[in-house]
């Protein structure tokens, strides 16, 4: 059962063609750069936009379709937006009830299961404060309750923790975890943090320019991007090449040697942690050994991270003790090594 | 240097609190000049008063009846417009039909256009002789002109545009996306108008009626036109100023003296609105 869709809309510059398909109880997290159109399927799947093109299918039930379209309002759903939107005019119980009200819910029985889902989400006896009181992360909290407390069959989250404080995100995107578990319905997460992907998702598909460009568990995506984007975003260098044994020939020039067989259109990931920058061209077991340009430093919590330009492009995270005594300062020369074993080889 | 520093800032702080420096003469004299234009008539007024003359002026029973019709047909224009107006607002707000702008520089003639126009229009279009008013004259024996009921067509005909203007550009600066949110939690397009749209811009509704109010308290040109002027039926208070100030010039000031004060009276319910948005 669950969410079955494929979303075709034309908007200016974005051409968006998604299809995704979410599991009872899956959470599906849809990661892309700004502007790949992530909101749009998001309002394509809530009705707020028709889509041009594809379906809509929730529990068997089509929502939208070449001829029909249930406008959003009939539509079992929840959603929780980037900033919360709980309605200014209204109590933070209110805003609650808002969705049960709408559909006939009487006044005693919804009452109550506001109270319940406040209660849920950490805010009892918050039903009535207005919204202006509420903190991010509180107003957060009360826009999920909101969305969950009419058991929608899908829940959609825009960007759910991107308005909020560092330590703030932290602790509801763990709340927010907590009620994912609880929940039956398919979930979709639109998100740009792939920490969030990672944290709530069971699957991440990641859309660029409107298309998927990779799907995948959490820790697939993670350990083997397949674009460059998904590549920065979790912190690797990704060279695109061919196998040939144990070495792979990069289509940019140069070749990696690796430590398991490759054959055909390969990917080379290396983690920026793996390469070790010299002065001078080293002697010994690396098996990789690139020459190189520091285009750009940048400190990152005890280490530096390097970009280093070059016939291989890398990424070098190395020690601020190691940054300072090698005296780097950009457009400095140098020596990368990697080790063969540390660099991951799978199919393109 | 450092105490030429500390110098400055009174300064600069001392400037803020003088209005009038800094300003160069060729705009300052105008405006002085513009300000005064604008107060001393109204000052006038004020000084020429009559003072002991108000209680009986008030006391004649015309002027009561002049004064009650004119806050009941103005209070039944601003009701009619907000029944009318609100709605045309949303449409011209969140509609996307086709020759939008052309419908809201039709709605907004009235704003422009010299009231005794509007006058002779609606005797055109609701005269006995009219489009509709033969029509509702032949059929229902219904005769609209030189009744109270024309003088709020009138008062509602000129003031309208004002609640209009007043009420789209609420609705343009309300944030939209908490109708989608509505929508996602069941509500219809009426049901996300009644709850969600109407409460988040009733402050912009609320003062488009006062201002609709205020003009069409003030209304005088279409009113005289179309309803005429008789005591007790379609002479409201401008009609009554305007023809006391040629029998009993002493009378007029006392009904402009009660006008002025119902105007300031708006303008004070108004305060927050302008003129904290005159403050940048």
């Amino acid at each position: 059962m669950s969410l079955d869709a494929r979303v075709a809309v034309r908007r200016g510059t974005l051409a968006l063609d998604v299809e995704v398909t979410v599991a009872d109880g899956e959470v599906l997290a849809v990661l892309g750069p700004n502007g790949a159109g992530k909101s749009t399927l998001l309002r394509a799947l809530a009705g707020l936009l028709p889509p041009d093109e594809g379906r809509v299918v929730v529990d068997g039930v089509t929502w939208d379709d070449g001829r029909t379209h249930l406008p959003p309002h009939r539509r079992p759903l929840g959603v929780v937006f980037q900033d919360a939107l709980l309605f200014p005019h209204l109590t933070v119980g209110e805003n609650v009830e808002f969705g049960l009200r709408t559909r006939g819910v009487r006044k005693p029985d919804r009452h109550a299961a506001a109270g319940d889902w406040l209660a849920r989400v950490g805010l009892e006896g918050f039903g009535g404060r207005r919204p202006a009181q509420l903190s991010g992360g509180q107003a957060q909290r009360a826009a999920l309750a909101r969305a969950l407390v009419g058991d929608p069959s899908l829940l959609l989250l825009d960007e759910p923790l991107s308005a909020l404080d560092a330590r703030t995100r932290l602790a509801v995107r763990a709340e927010l975890r907590r009620h994912l578990g609880d929940f039956a319905g398919s979930t979709v997460l639109v998100t740009h943090d792939p920490v969030d992907a990672m944290a709530l998702a069971d699957r991440v598909v990641v859309v660029e320019e409107g298309r998927v460009v990779q799907t995948g568990t959490p820790d697939e995506v993670n350990r083997r991007p397949r674009t460059d984007y998904v590549a920065r975003l979790v912190g690797l260098s990704l060279l695109a090449g061919t196998g040939e044994g144990l070495t792979v020939r990069l289509d940019g020039g140069g070749t990696v040697s690796v430590a398991e067989e490759a054959s055909g259109p390969v990917f080379a990931a290396v983690r920026p942690e793996s390469v070790a920058l010299y002065l001078a061209r080293p002697e010994g077991s690396p098996r990789n050994v690139w020459p190189a340009r520091l285009a750009g430093a940048t400190p990152h919590g005890a280490t530096v991270r390097c970009e280093l330009a070059g016939e291989v492009p890398l990424v070098a995270d190395v020690t601020a003790t190691a940054f300072a005594e090698l005296g780097l300062v950009p457009g400095a020369e140098v020596w990368a090594t990697v080790k063969a074993s540390e660099v991951a080889v799978y199919r393109r | 240097m450092k105490a030429g520093g500390r110098d400055l800032l009174p300064r600069v702080t001392e400037r803020r609190h003088r209005p009038g420096a800094g300003i160069p003469a060729p705009l300052l004299v105008p405006a002085a000049l513009g300000v005064l234009f604008l107060v001393l008539p109204l000052v006038g007024l004020v000084v020429r008063a009559p003072w002991s003359a108000i209680g009986p002026v008030l006391a004649e029973p015309e002027v009561g009846q002049a004064l009650r019709l004119s806050i009941v047909s103005a209070t039944l224009a601003t009701g009619l417009s907000m029944l009318l107006g609100v709605p045309l607002a949303w449409v011209l707000a969140r509609s996307r039909i086709r020759g939008r702008s052309v419908l809201r520089a039709l709605v907004t003639v009235p704003l422009v256009l010299p009231p005794v126009v509007g006058g002779v229009a609606l005797f055109l279009v609701l005269g006995r002789q009219g489009i509709i008013g033969g029509w509702l004259d032949d059929t229902f024996g219904i005769t609209i002109p030189f009744t109270t009921a024309a003088v709020v067509i009138a008062e509602t005909f000129v003031a309208m545009p004002f609640l209009v203007v007043s009420v789209e550009g609420a609705l343009r600066a309300a944030d939209a996306r908490f109708e989608d949110v509505a929508a996602t939690l069941g509500a219809d397009r009426w049901t996300t108008f009644r709850r969600v749209t109407l409460p988040m811009v009733a402050p912009g509704v609320a003062a488009g009626a006062v201002l609709c109010w205020a003009r069409a308290l003030g209304e005088f040109g279409a009113t005289i036109t179309f309803a005429g002027n008789f005591p007790g039926t379609t002479q409201t208070m401008p009609l009554a100023v305007y023809l006391a100030l040629q029998r009993d010039p002493e009378a007029a000031i006392v009904l402009s003296l009660v006008l002025l004060a119902v105007s300031l009276a708006t303008l004070l319910l108004l305060r927050d609105r302008w003129l904290g948005r005159a403050v940048p």
